[in-house]
């Protein structure tokens, strides 16, 4: 895209605690996300993961500490200026019934849109790179509801390419997909890292995906960061037994030599999950 | 636009957005066209029938005076206020089943008329109030009503869904105050009420259209700014924050302008039902493309309480009904088509 020139800006949670009152489910966390990289966050269910997500693209406010964007609180960019840099995916978007593939994609140009601002050459341009670059061209006058899993997945990241953003949060982008449609979406976010230089953040539940993606990986559990760092460094079996609470085996992956999981039968120290 | 190597008949971007364009273009246009056929057969016919040419003829001047005063200050304004409020409600309609992704989500369904006819009911029964203070009254029961669902509607997550069941409890509360009012209250003064709870548009004088005019174009800049917002509150809270939009902004937004016209409209026409409901459910098909479809909305709800009008006047000879009689028991058949032919609709 046009402005991959620019290097992406700094996101980063200082002292950061969100939740709800009375029940805080993430407590002081700090991590400065690597710009211009992939990182995916794992950890088990309720460990805060997609809780951090949504305090980090502004979904949710913070109780406590607060998100940076290159060292500025961004409580106090304006939404518009910060939606033009910093993207989301949530894990359940919806579309209205009979909403066309380049009408919703064409909707993730509203942050690039001043308030009497027509829509122009520029967003058609844009709206249809996005759709080129994800494969949904043929797909333009579909409604999304007609659409597979696997396509329709592809359709929503083009709306979030729609709106240009320098920053990409994902949250379980894979879920209910098969997987080589796993495959295709990860693929898809690789080439987006690798050609645009836009920093992805994806939390993500198939560890071993995990491991052969990202460029870092963040561990979480119980509301803090218990690893950072790159699979090698980070995805070992004592820190799978912590965040998992899983005895597992870790390998070298024989395609890619990242560190593969392989859970222990019966491993499972989980006896009453607290979810 | 770039070269876009696909199929030959793929559609592009641009041909998918002018269609949907085009298409906007002639419902608006063939919903305007009926609408001009019903305001002409509006004017024309009564107990002084006019011809075609001599409507033509009064409307530019040249009538003679019974003629022009037939069709100017008996015809026209009760047409007009049907034009005028048959579109705010459709925009009031249209905004509140977008915000609450629900077509059954109206104002006459979640209370807010039924707040400004208990108010304007018990400023008939009890205060004696007749003529501008009314309409002030019953304004202000629609705001209490319009406060109570907001405070429902302000918790995160389930907020729309609770702002539905407190709206649905609000109108049978007003149902039943209502109900008390009216028992309680003098046979005469009860016939005034319950008229006006009908909703009619007989004997509407031209200031009334101006006030509802007037108060929709003060509440057309906020209209337009929902246009803009709800395309992206549909597609959820998570998404409509990432593109810069705050959902709870749009929701005191949406429901405050929402109540605005409603219970304007029904402060001098009583709390006509369906139109709120009907009207985005056409509009909505017609469009075809997950639209909010808000203009196209107003032009349907001009178009049905216009000749939902004719008929009250004249479908019983001799007899004319408040227009609410007609749209109650249209919207009510047309409820329960959208109930046989509906598949799980989500907007």
């Amino acid at each position: 895209m046009t402005s991959s020139s620019a290097p992406a800006p700094l996101l980063a949670a200082r002292g950061l605690s969100a939740g709800y009152p009375g029940r805080r489910v993430i407590e002081a966390l700090d991590l400065e996300i690597a710009p211009g990289r992939i990182t995916m966050i794992i950890g088990a269910n309720a460990c805060g993961k997609s809780t951090l997500l949504s305090v980090l693209a502004r979904v949710n406010s913070p109780l406590a500490g607060r998100v940076e964007l290159d060292g500025t609180d961004v409580a106090t960019i304006p939404r518009r200026g910060f939606a033009q840099t910093v993207g989301l995916l949530p894990q359940h978007p919806s579309a209205p019934d009979g909403l066309t593939v380049a009408e919703l994609v064409a909707r993730g140009r509203h942050p690039h849109r001043g308030v009497f601002q027509r829509w122009n050459a520029a967003d058609t341009e844009r709206v249809d790179e996005a759709m080129r670059r994800t494969g949904v061209t043929e797909l333009a006058d579909r409604p999304v509801g007609d659409l597979s899993g696997g396509q329709r997945q592809r359709v929503w990241i083009a709306m979030a390419l729609a709106q240009n953003p320098r920053i990409l949060l994902l949250d379980e982008p894979t879920t209910f997909l098969d997987l080589s449609h796993q495959i295709e979406v990860l693929d898809l976010l690789r080439d987006l890292n690798r050609s645009d230089g836009t920093t992805i953040v994806v939390v993500l539940h198939e560890l071993n995906l995990a491991a052969r993606y990202a460029d870092d990986l963040v561990v979480m559990s119980h509301g803090r960061v218990v690893a950072h760092g790159t699979a090698a460094e980070v995805m070992t079996a004592e820190v799978i037994s912590e965040a998992f609470s899983l005895e597992a085996l870790v390998i070298p992956d024989p395609l890619t030599q990242t560190p593969l999981v392989v859970p222990v039968p019966g491993g499972s120290h989980v006896v009453a999950d607290a979810e | 636009m770039t070269a876009v190597a696909t199929r030959p008949s793929a559609p592009t971007v641009g041909m998918v957005r002018a269609q949907v364009r085009r298409r906007r273009r002639i419902v608006v246009t063939g919903v305007v066209l009926a609408l001009v056929v019903v305001a002409a057969v509006s004017l024309s016919v009564g107990d002084y029938a006019l011809s075609p040419v001599d409507l033509w003829r009064t409307l530019w001047g040249g009538g003679e005076r019974v003629e022009s005063y037939v069709v100017f200050q008996l015809r026209a304004p009760r047409l007009a206020m049907a034009i005028v409020a048959g579109a705010a409600l459709g925009v009031a309609g249209a905004l509140l089943q977008s915000l609450l992704s629900n077509p059954l989500a109206s104002p006459d369904l979640l209370g807010i008329s039924g707040g400004a006819g208990v108010a304007a009911v018990f400023g008939i029964l009890v205060l004696g109030i007749v003529g501008p203070l009314l309409a002030l009254v019953a304004f202000l029961g629609g705001l209490v009503v319009a406060t109570f669902l907001l405070l429902a509607g302000s918790r995160r997550g389930d907020g729309e869904y609770r702002l539905v069941v407190a709206g649905i409890g609000i109108s049978f509360l007003c149902v039943s105050i209502t109900g008390y009012l009216m028992t309680r209250a003098q046979v005469e003064l009860a016939q005034a009420a319950l008229i006006w709870l009908t909703g009619t548009l007989a004997s509407t004088p031209w200031w009334n259209v101006l006030v509802v005019l007037i108060v929709s174009v003060v509440a057309l800049p906020a209209v337009i700014a929902c246009g803009r917002w709800l395309p992206l509150t549909q597609l959820g809270a998570g998404t409509a924050v990432s593109l810069g939009v705050r959902p709870g902004v749009v929701r005191i937004t949406t429901v405050v302008v929402a109540v605005l016209l409603t219970s304007t409209t029904c402060a001098f026409v009583g709390p006509i039902s369906f139109i709120a409901l009907c009207a985005p459910a056409i509009a909505r098909p017609l469009l075809g493309h997950g639209a909010v479809g808000i203009g196209t909305s107003a032009a349907v709800g001009a178009l049905l309480l216009a000749g939902a009008d004719l008929i009250a006047q004249y479908a019983i000879p001799g007899i004319s009904l408040p227009v609410g009689v007609v749209t109650g028991a249209l919207g009510s058949v047309f409820l329960l088509w959208l109930l046989m032919t509906s598949k799980g609709r989500h907007l």
